[in-house]
């Protein structure tokens, strides 16, 4: 089954800390939603607001049309996801997956079926008479997921539930975690604070700051076109260039950096062209550093020089000082730079993103 | 030098043991002495003393009505023990360190005050004394004892399985009877056993608060009144090897358990 979610104007105050600040957010039937933050941001507690732990102090939560702000977990139609799995240590697999059945008065041998081949669905069937302390940590993911989705929840909510696997585990789980939702069809609410968990099993992310939404988007999206500072600095590595809006034309503008002046397509700029006079803030990806492909418009920024770089495999991360700035870029795990050498600044014009000030706060 | 330290040291702990377990081991060596007085010298082996005991009716009523009190009373303290713990853990209580302080308290005043304390109350009541007086007296005394167990095994890492438990549907009484007492079972069952030694020889409560039913202790002290005698041996060493075999089955199955 499967629900769409609105949360309106959701706020909670804790004591003197406004953990969620008027937050609104639709999300609908059977989307893969990510809630990325730092932690403090809000996340978990707007996940807590959707699962019925914690009462907003203010603003309604409905799910498939139905006011749920009051309503207790249990009566809710979604179940949880912990982050230490939460499984009940003394009973088999298949009494942990079959428990929330139980609950709802099924009958043993129904429950015991249901629970197998969910069990099944997780590659865990064999093992449905282990204890939870039997299995690894992978597994006891699967029981928990297992076990969430036994009782046909509308959402599901994950709080960080692949924070304690290790990055090769944890890979996989994200891969089937996003396959089995694609089975399933029941909305996910996911809480991380990885961004690359977020764009490996997202259909969108919410991005969270401060008790607020930053930014909401497709994982391509928030990535090529944050539409803040904090957005676009919290979803990977990000050059951020001050610039003031020298002069604007019908589909361009000429910002003036420190590294000379530009013009840039009225594209870039995410919130609509700036006035003339406009302090804006140029955010450039550092793989966007690359020479070649001449046959679209680009932007040259001057030259840099190398002062540092490291291979990282699938780049080489370069540090370069540019007139007294310094900047990061990702060139070519195939180019070879060496230290002191000379860069070419130029880049795709459309790849610059212009964000007003104010606009998001960086960390 | 080194060899004499240890020596010492060896002799000392030799000592300390042999000043604990001593008055047990006569106790248990003159049950078999063979003639009337459980003194030295060691005139023999026999098991008559043991056979008399196990003929003798009102001892051994003594002694179930011990192990019937011993059972009853130390569930009714580990229920009231579990749910008292359960309610500090779980719930934010007004005054919470000090009315969990006061449920402890009992533990360091004498069973003698508490033993005449209940008996004034039951006095008042106008309840006759009974086996049911010596129950209720064995719960007051191992009350703060269950309590404490139970409380320390309970740690904020159940509150997300019990929160699981109660988001999958459970109502709060089947998240206490499904899932919190069969994670806290080790302890529980520590608790019970415990709670059971204490009262299979507990004597001054039961001796207050009884009446003509009594307990094996208090029995046992009618007999000591007629004089020495290996029945006395034979008994005692019945009740220590109870208590014991209480002890072990408390290690066999909560310390087998918390390894797995």
């Amino acid at each position: 089954m499967t629900a769409d979610v609105s949360i309106r104007n959701a706020t909670k105050v804790f004591g003197a800390f406004r953990a969620l600040d008027d937050v609104s957010l639709d999300i609908a039937a059977g989307e893969f939603i990510v809630l990325l933050g730092p932690s403090g941001c809000g996340k978990t507690t707007l996940l807590s607001i959707l699962g019925g732990f914690i009462e907003p102090t203010s603003g309604t939560v409905s799910i498939g049309g139905h006011d749920m702000t009051h309503v207790s977990p249990a009566k809710r139609p979604t179940t949880t996801m912990f982050q230490d799995y939460a499984l009940f240590p003394h009973m088999c697999l298949r009494d942990n997956v079959g428990f929330g059945l139980r609950m709802r008065g099924m009958g043993k041998a129904e429950r015991y079926e249901k629970a197998f081949s969910l069990l099944d669905l997780v590659g865990l069937r064999a093992s449905s008479a282990k204890k939870p302390h039997e299995l690894s940590g992978g597994q006891r993911q699967r029981v928990a997921l297992a076990r969430a989705l036994a009782v046909d929840p509308d959402v599901l909510l994950l709080d960080e539930p692949l924070g304690a696997l290790d990055l090769k585990l944890r890979r996989q789980m994200q891969d089937e975690l996003k396959a089995i939702q694609k089975r399933v069809g029941t909305t996910f609410v996911h809480v991380t604070h990885d961004q690359e968990e977020a764009m490996a099993i997202a259909d969108r992310i919410v991005v969270m700051n401060k008790g607020r939404i930053e930014d909401v988007g497709t994982p391509a999206s928030i990535y090529m076109r944050p539409r803040s500072l904090f957005s676009a600095g919290f979803m990977g590595e990000a050059n951020f260039l001050p610039a003031k809006v020298r002069g604007t034309a019908a589909n361009e503008a000429e910002v003036e950096t420190a590294l000379g002046r530009v013009a840039l397509p009225a594209s870039a700029f995410v919130a609509g062209l700036a006035a003339t006079g406009r302090d804006v803030t140029l955010c450039i990806r550092p793989e966007h550093f690359r020479n070649g492909n001449t046959d679209v418009p680009t932007v040259s920024l001057g030259r840099g020089r190398i002062t540092g770089s490291a291979f990282f495999g699938t780049h080489h991360r370069c540090h370069v000082a540019a007139d007294g700035t310094s900047l990061t870029a990702h060139l070519p795990q195939t180019d070879n730079p060496q230290i002191g050498a000379e860069l070419d600044l130029r880049l795709k014009a459309d790849s610059i993103v212009v964000l007003q000030d104010g606009a998001g706060v960086v960390e | 030098m080194r060899h004499l330290t240890t020596a010492l040291a060896a002799l000392y702990a030799g000592l300390i043991y042999l000043f604990i377990f001593l008055p047990v081991v006569v106790l248990v060596l003159f049950s078999f002495q063979d003639g009337t007085l459980p003194v030295p010298p060691l005139n023999g082996l026999t098991l008559r003393w043991y056979e008399a005991i196990f003929s003798d009716g009102k001892l051994m009523a003594a002694l179930g009505n011990s192990l019937i009190v011993a059972i009853v009373s130390s569930a009714v303290a580990c229920v009231l023990g579990f749910l008292a713990a359960y309610a500090f853990a779980r719930y934010t209580l007004p005054a919470s360190g000090l009315l969990r302080g006061l449920i402890v308290a009992p533990m360091t005043v004498s069973t003698l005050i508490i033993g005449l304390g209940l008996l004034s109350v039951l006095n008042l009541t106008g309840l006759r004394l009974s086996l049911v007086t010596v129950g209720i007296g064995h719960v007051v005394i191992n009350l703060p004892l269950c309590f404490a167990i139970i409380y320390a095994s309970m740690g904020g890492h159940q509150v997300n399985i019990e929160r699981a438990a109660r988001d999958l549907g459970a109502k709060d009484w089947q998240v206490m009877l499904l899932i919190t007492a069969p994670m806290l079972l080790p302890s529980i069952l520590a608790a019970f056993f415990l709670s059971v030694t204490f009262s299979w020889d507990e004597f001054i409560v039961a001796f207050l608060l009884s009446r003509f039913d009594v307990t094996l202790p208090v029995e046992i002290w009618s007999m000591l009144r007629s004089g020495l005698d290996p029945r006395t041996n034979a008994i005692g060493s019945v009740v220590f090897l109870v208590s014991v075999a209480f002890l072990v089955v408390m290690e066999l199955t909560v310390f087998r358990k918390k390894a797995s």
